[in-house]
This record gives C-alpha cells, sequence and structure tokens, in this order.
C-alpha cells in the first residue's frame, strides 16, 4: 500500500481536454471516490494513474516514485473494469489465481490457494470456485472480477464504476462489503462513479469533477455541508438542492442565489408556497412546492398530508449562498 | 376517461401459469403501478388489460363493459412500449399525426389536435424536426404525444424509464407525473423499480410469483405490508426482520424474543411457531441502555441520515438515524424498536400476523 499523489496532471484527446490540471494527493489507505456525470474526465484519471494512458503534462508518483515512464505492470495497481472480464474457459478459482501466477509476481502454489479461499470467503462465493466462469450470474461474475484485484496485494486499488452493472440489492450489499474490505485490508483505493449514493457511503474523501477540473476535495461530510459551487452541492444529496433567487425571501442576502436542501426548509411560517404534489416514499414524502413560478422540493413527516393546490408558509434555514457565476459565497 | 375492474383475471402459457386469479380495481383516473421482480406476471397482466395477449379467463371491464376477449383496436387503449419506438423517417409532426391519419380525421381536425397536445408537452418548438436529432427526453415526449393525440381511455405503460440513467429518470419520472395530474388520463404502468412505483403511483399492486401480493396505496403498502415478500421488496434498504420462535394471543400488545421484551401493535390472532419481527430502518433507535445488545458493523453516510448495520441475536439488522450520531465500528449499543410500527410474520408462509396497525388492511 501507498500514498499516491498527482501533480499538475493534464491529458488530451484531439481537441477535447480530458483532464486538466489535477492536483491531488490520495494517502495511504484512503478510500478516494472521483464523481461526476459521464464524460468529465474521471475515467481518463484513472486510466492516467494505471498507465494505460500517457500523460501530456504533469506528474504521478505512487509511494514517493515517480511512475511517468514505467508501464502499467511496473506501476503496481490492480485495476477491476466496469465490465467484467474473465477466462471463460477457466474456473472461478483458476481466474483469481491467475493475477498471482504471473512471472512478475511469481506466488507459491500455496500461498495462492490460501489467498484465494480468503478471497472468495469475503466475497461469498467459496462454493463457486471450481464453476466455470460463465456458469456464473452477472453478480457473481462481477465479484470474481473484483476478486482478482482483491488478491494482490498492489500499491492502489483502481476501481471504474464496478457496481454499475448489478441489481439494486446486490449493489447495496457489495457496497457495505467493499467498504469492509477496505477496512480490514487497510488498502489503498480510487474509485469512480457518478452514483453519489456510492461515493457517501464508501469513501473516506470524494474528489468532485466538473469538465476535467477537480473543483472540490474533502470528506462527504464536508462536501455535502460545505460544497464550494452550485455545481458541487447539486453532485450530493436526494432530493437535489433548491437552487432559488435569494429575493424569493425576505430578509438581507450575502449573495444573488440561494441554496437550500429539501431538509432545511421549515414549515410553519415565512413565505407562501403552494403544493403541487406529495410523494410517499415510505420512510419520507417528499412535498413538491410552487414559489412565484419557482420549483422546490422539501421533505415532511411520512404521515403528514397536504392536498393539491394547498397554501402552507416555509422559511429557509442554513440558507447556503452563491454569486452570479455559482461559487460559494460565505 | 375510465374505471377498470380486473376479476379472477388467469393467464396460462401451456403449464406455467403466469397469473394466477388476480383481482383489483383501477379508479377513473388513477396512476396505478403494477410491481414486482422480473416474471411476476406483471407485464403479462398489462398485456392482457391492452388486449396484447388473450386471458386464459377471467374478466376486465374498462367503463362497465366487459372487454377481455376484444381485439386491441377495439378497446381504445393506448399502449406506450418502451418511449423511443417513433418513425424514424418522419418528422415530429408526422409521427403525431400517424395515428389520426389512419383513424381518417380530416387534416383541419389533426393540426388542432397536435397544436393542443403539443403545447402540453411543451413541443411545439419541434413540430418541424426529424425525430433522428431530438434529445432522448424529446423523443420520449413524442412517443407520450403519439399516445395521447389519440384520446384514449386508458394509458398502459411498459417500463417506458428503464433504460434511463438515474438523474434523467428522475427527471421524465416527475414529468410525467406532473402530466398525468394535468389529463387526469387512468395510466397503469408496469415498473420493477420500487422507488419509481411509491414515488408516482396513486396505488400499487405488489406481484410475485404470478401472485398479488397486496393492493394498496403506496404509504399503507410500506407501513403495513400484507406479507414478508412485500416488506423486503419496498423500501431501501428493506425492513428489518429479526429471526425467532414466540408465541402471541389475540389482544396482547407485547412479545418475547430473545430473553427480551418489546412493545408491538395488539395483536388480533393467535400464533405460535417460527417468528419474524418485522422493523423498518427509521424505526430503530441506538441507545445505550436499551436491553437488546448489537454490535455496529459498518455505517454508511447519506447526508441527514446514515444506515448501520448492527449484528444481533436475532440476525443483521439496518438502522437509519442521524448523520450527526456517532456509531462506531466494533461498538456494543443497545437497539429499541418504535413500538406501533412493528409488523410480527409468520415465517413459513410469508404472511403477516394481525394487529391493530394492519388489520384494516389486510384480506382474508
Amino acid at each position: 500500500m501507498a500514498e499516491v499523489s498527482l501533480k499538475n496532471v493534464s491529458k488530451a484527446f484531439g481537441k477535447t481536454q480530458a483532464v486538466s490540471d489535477i492536483s491531488m494527493t490520495i494517502e495511504d489507505g484512503a478510500f478516494v471516490v472521483l464523481l461526476g456525470p459521464t464524460g468529465v474526465g474521471k475515467t481518463t484519471t484513472l486510466r492516467l494513474i494505471s498507465g494505460l494512458e500517457k500523460l501530456d503534462a504533469g506528474s504521478i508518483h505512487i509511494g514517493g516514485r515517480d511512475v511517468g515512464i514505467e508501464t502499467p505492470a511496473q506501476r503496481d495497481v490492480a485495476m477491476v473494469f466496469q465490465q467484467y472480464s474473465l477466462y471463460p474457459h477457466m474456473s472461478v478459482r483458476d481466474n483469481l489465481a491467475f493475477p498471482l501466477r504471473s512471472p512478475i509476481l511469481k506466488t507459491p502454489e500455496d500461498v495462492i490457494a490460501q489467498k484465494v479461499q480468503k478471497i472468495a470467503e469475503v466475497l461469498q462465493i467459496p462454493h463457486k470456485l471450481d464453476n466455470k466462469a460463465t456458469e456464473l450470474s452477472g453478480g457473481e461474475m462481477q465479484r470474481v472480477s473484483i476478486g482478482r484485484a482483491l488478491v494482490r496485494d498492489p500499491a492502489i486499488y483502481l476501481m471504474d464504476e464496478p457496481l454499475s452493472s448489478l441489481d439494486a440489492k446486490l449493489r447495496a450489499d457489495l457496497r457495505v462489503e467493499l467498504k469492509r474490505i477496505h477496512a480490514d485490508l487497510g488498502s489503498t483505493l480510487l474509485y469512480v462513479t457518478h452514483d453519489q449514493i456510492e461515493a457517501m457511503t464508501m469513501a473516506t474523501h470524494i474528489g468532485v469533477l466538473e469538465e476535467g477540473r477537480l473543483v472540490q476535495y474533502g470528506t462527504p461530510k464536508d462536501i455535502y455541508e460545505n460544497p464550494s459551487s452550485i455545481y458541487v452541492a447539486s453532485r450530493l444529496g436526494l432530493p437535489r438542492i433548491n437552487i432559488l433567487p435569494s429575493t424569493l425571501f425576505p430578509g438581507s442576502h450575502k449573495g444573488p442565489s440561494i441554496g437550500l436542501r429539501p431538509e432545511n426548509i421549515r414549515q410553519g411560517d415565512g413565505i407562501a408556497a403552494t403544493v403541487l404534489r406529495s410523494e410517499h416514499l415510505g420512510d419520507q414524502t417528499r412535498l413538491h412546492l410552487e414559489v412565484e413560478g419557482h420549483a422546490i422540493t422539501t421533505l415532511t413527516d411520512p404521515h403528514q398530508d397536504y392536498a393539491a393546490h394547498e397554501t402552507i408558509k416555509i422559511s429557509p434555514q442554513n440558507p447556503l449562498y452563491f454569486d452570479a457565476s455559482g461559487a460559494r459565497v460565505v | 376517461m375510465a374505471q377498470i375492474v380486473i376479476k379472477n383475471l388467469k393467464k396460462q402459457f401451456g403449464d406455467f401459469t403466469a397469473v394466477r386469479e388476480s383481482s383489483f380495481t383501477i379508479e377513473d383516473g388513477e396512476f396505478f403501478m403494477l410491481l414486482g421482480p422480473s416474471g411476476c406476471g406483471k407485464t403479462t397482466t398489462l398485456r392482457m388489460i391492452a388486449g396484447l395477449e388473450l386471458p386464459t379467463s377471467g374478466e376486465i371491464y374498462l367503463d362497465g363493459e366487459e372487454i377481455a376477449q376484444r381485439a386491441p383496436s377495439q378497446r381504445d387503449i393506448a399502449f406506450v412500449f418502451q418511449m423511443f419506438a417513433l418513425y424514424p423517417h418522419m418528422n415530429v409532426y408526422n409521427n403525431l399525426a400517424y395515428p389520426l391519419k389512419s383513424q381518417g380525421m380530416p387534416r383541419a381536425q389533426i393540426r388542432a389536435k397536435i397544436d393542443e397536445v403539443a403545447g402540453i408537452l411543451g413541443i411545439t418548438d419541434i413540430l418541424k424536426k426529424p425525430v433522428g436529432g431530438l434529445s432522448g427526453g424529446d423523443r420520449q415526449r413524442v412517443a407520450l404525444g403519439r399516445a395521447i393525440v389519440r384520446e384514449p381511455k386508458a394509458f398502459m405503460m411498459d417500463e417506458p424509464l428503464g433504460a434511463l440513467d438515474a438523474e434523467f429518470r428522475e427527471h421524465m419520472a416527475e414529468e410525467l407525473r406532473a402530466l398525468h395530474d394535468r389529463m387526469g388520463a387512468t395510466t397503469v404502468y408496469v415498473t420493477h423499480d420500487q422507488l419509481e412505483a411509491m414515488q408516482m403511483g396513486d396505488k400499487i399492486v405488489v406481484m410475485n410469483n404470478a401472485v398479488v401480493e397486496q393492493f394498496g396505496t403506496p404509504q399503507e403498502i410500506y407501513d403495513k405490508p400484507a406479507t414478508m415478500f412485500v416488506a423486503d421488496f419496498i423500501g431501501s434498504p428493506s425492513m428489518n426482520f429479526l429471526k425467532f420462535h414466540g408465541k402471541v394471543s389475540p389482544g396482547e400488545s407485547e412479545i418475547a424474543m430473545h430473553a427480551n421484551s418489546f412493545a408491538v401493535p395488539q395483536s388480533r390472532e393467535p400464533f405460535e411457531g417460527d417468528m419474524a419481527f418485522g422493523v423498518r430502518p427509521e424505526h430503530i433507535q441506538l441507545r445505550d441502555e436499551a436491553p437488546f445488545r448489537a454490535e455496529v458493523l459498518a455505517s454508511e453516510y447519506l447526508g441527514t441520515s446514515q444506515i448501520v448495520t448492527l449484528n444481533t441475536a436475532a440476525g443483521e439488522v439496518k438502522a437509519r438515524i442521524g448523520a450527526q450520531q456517532v456509531a462506531k465500528t466494533g461498538e456494543t449499543v443497545g437497539l429499541a424498536f418504535n413500538p406501533g410500527t412493528v409488523t410480527l410474520f409468520d415465517r413459513q408462509s410469508g404472511r403477516a400476523l394481525k394487529s391493530e396497525l394492519n388489520e384494516g388492511v389486510l384480506h382474508g
């Protein structure tokens, strides 16, 4: 395990600037999630670290060593791709053992057997070890491909949306599992996703990307509570943060736009809002409101019922302010 | 506008029973969800209402008229498939006009109708564009428009948002629901996504293995599940089942489980045997002094709340608690359960035991 640091890393494909001037340090033992929508540069960043893409500018250090000219194999990283890539003619056991049998690692067979067994147990697939890879369900295949990275003891694990092809239940299970594995192994992990739940629940640190740039880096709590811009604020939180003109609410304001998380709208006094509809999700009820043509979403008690077109009073709590460019005003 | 009544509807494909004697009523103007895992019979049910499959037995009433064996064209129901099914060589206007032309509607009337529908859907600006260059959202609006122009009695939709990514799906779900609120047309919607069903539906039918497990409003199904399947399928994380062997008698409002006693809604039926104590994650509190002990295995931060996974004598449990509360992995804590919300199940059959909480909802 090792610290990985990026300094002013950039990469363009033709005219498209995929990654621009990213600097960050992934501390030894951290679980860092890069978050952003499709096409924002997450996967390219991962591929630059692994050596699958060449840097245009900047440098990457793994365990203090500049890896700029090293091949992927020399960098000692283990990568898990979005689409599982297993050897179909091999058993699960041989698929898991394969990386350990590489000529660079030359692991003794008894150590391999031990490691494969341990990882199979962690991933809850020991009974499948002698199955052919093609005889597995999609979820099992993805667990094997994660396992194939985990049997190794690399400087860093790089994971590219490994859970996105799984169904919701299995994804929830594996989220907890991955976090547990990370804690048990004390490994350094860089994980790329567009799923905010994965980012919030697993990460020790989140890096939010916008158009190839790293716009904020911090703990999930930090990013949720102290976003640096409207863009970042909109990445975390479901339902999404309400961005409204400050003038909608009385009083003095620190900026032209106000950001209100759904849970930070108090009902009872304040300005008038029309109820459009309530959505009962079971554990919470979402209330869709309208104030002077602006849509607002807030949360209310699960058993509270408002009729459509009813008027209620709302007031902001702990508002976040943003300037005209979308940057946070503190 | 229409009421749809389903009575003892059954469908067999050879030896395989796809739908087993289902009965429920879809009221006029309702947004009605058929929810369940793949293979549960929900799509077959929808196709029978639309007339794309003929039932083996049973009746379907559309506004009082029995239509179960009629051809789809004689039912006045519009089926919205995966929404991207448009004629690629035609522009938006002609895609919308097509169903009306084939009905033989005069040209001026078609124009007026399309103008009206385009206004409702907010696609007036793109009527002259070829459908090939449209964004995903616009393509969906056009596909929807093609169903709306016919003014059918009811709409059938089969996982129309299934193929979309999470963020866009959320947006389209809201738009679809808002559109329904404006038009008020009876809509039957098939999905396997419980959140989508809860979010959009006025009523939900939960199906599993060709059987209707429960039928009710979203909140009712969430709070008062009729079976362990429903309790598990609805909600994320799903309901916790603490497993134990126990006994309950009518009139009792306490239950002994793993050497502790817990308050529960007053029982309405006797039971003894393998039971499950069903409690939703948000109805579990972590209290230092509570006698029922648990070890914290993991916690997941979610902004306002966190999900804590705990190990107890009755199995693994997930609790949803405030994000500010501290729950350290490895620590031992006490658990308390919100007594009014607990459902007890017969673990063998998966059936909920009757109590003051659910007696109005459970049938049979």
